[in-house]
């Protein structure tokens, strides 16, 4: 650990602000980047399942 | 040389079956080395002695400019093989890497800019590197905009295709543009055939989100291919038993 505090930690010798951006803005696009292809390959599958059933009615 | 194994890679059923063992293994690493580089990277790497704290954002801002280069490199490679051997799934890698790449590449801008604040007192400077980066981020967003905006999908994989080749010139600029001009920059901290200029225990979380970001760029260039295979594929035998069984199994 090179932080003797939590507060330290959080404080990151005066350059919070840009460490904390930073990392934060890194997580979100990396987050986004990891979901979309999950959600779009959910929505894909519902709506290939909704045609199936329809053509199955018929 | 026996070649059927690379037209076997083209093969988009060998390839959806052999992607689908591989991606778990994919996600697995990726979000261990994430989880524990960026741990130990905010929390126990030492703090730079000039830089302070804010030296901690080397360990996203490097593996997203390596990443943002590699897959466009990538795309120039899969681009050669898609006019070349008219391989069909080079043009899926190129259209489903493109915006992983442009999204790297503008993480990239955005934590240089943040760590170019306190290191240099601006968020953005004109100079060689940051400038041939900018053009990257305008390259990726070229050959997506180009991808979208040709509606014949053989047309446009051809045109991506010489974008991605042509812009490539503009790689080994990003590489010495620290090197023959004068720059705010510094300097690579990795080279292949040096020491690292750091000690060791700052240099391996940087080497363990450096890999992590290739495992995650692996593993989502994989869901997005897999996709875009069964929606391109819709009418082949296979990908008609894969939805089935898919939408049986109530995903």
């Amino acid at each position: 650990m090179s932080f003797a505090s939590f507060d330290e930690f959080l404080a990151m010798g005066n350059h919070g602000l840009y460490v904390w951006s930073a990392f934060g803005i890194s997580l979100l696009v990396l987050g986004l980047n990891g979901l979309l292809p999950v959600l779009a390959r959910r929505r894909y599958l519902h709506a290939e399942a909704r045609r199936l059933r329809r053509e199955e009615a018929l | 040389m026996n070649w059927t194994w690379f037209h076997k890679l083209g093969s988009p059923k060998w390839f959806y079956e052999i992607s689908g063992r591989w991606l778990p293994w994919l996600v697995g690493a990726a979000a261990l080395l994430l989880t524990v580089g960026i741990l130990w990277a905010l929390a126990f790497a030492p703090a730079d002695y000039q830089q302070g704290n804010s030296f901690r954002i080397i360990y996203i801002h490097v593996p997203a400019a390596f990443l943002a280069q590699s897959i466009y490199m990538m795309l120039a490679v899969a681009g050669v093989v898609g006019l070349v051997w008219k391989i069909k799934l080079a043009d899926v890698a190129l259209q489903q890497a493109a915006p992983i790449g442009a999204w790297m590449c503008a993480l990239a801008l955005i934590t240089g800019a943040i760590w170019g604040k306190p290191t240099w007192g601006a968020w953005w400077v004109w100079d060689a590197r940051l400038t041939a980066m900018l053009i990257l981020l305008f390259l990726y967003i070229g050959i997506i905009a180009l991808g979208q905006a040709i509606s014949n999908r053989e047309s446009a994989a051809r045109a991506c295709a010489v974008l991605a080749i042509v812009g490539v010139v503009n790689i080994p600029i990003i590489k010495y543009s620290v090197e023959w001009w004068n720059t705010l920059h510094q300097p690579a901290t990795f080279k292949l055939t040096e020491k690292p200029a750091m000690p060791v225990e700052m240099w391996l979380p940087l080497l363990v989100l450096v890999l992590g970001f290739y495992c995650f760029f692996a593993a989502v260039l994989l869901m997005r291919m897999r996709l875009e295979l069964l929606k391109r594929e819709a009418r082949s035998s296979w990908v008609q038993a894969e939805i089935k069984a898919l939408v049986g199994k109530g995903i």
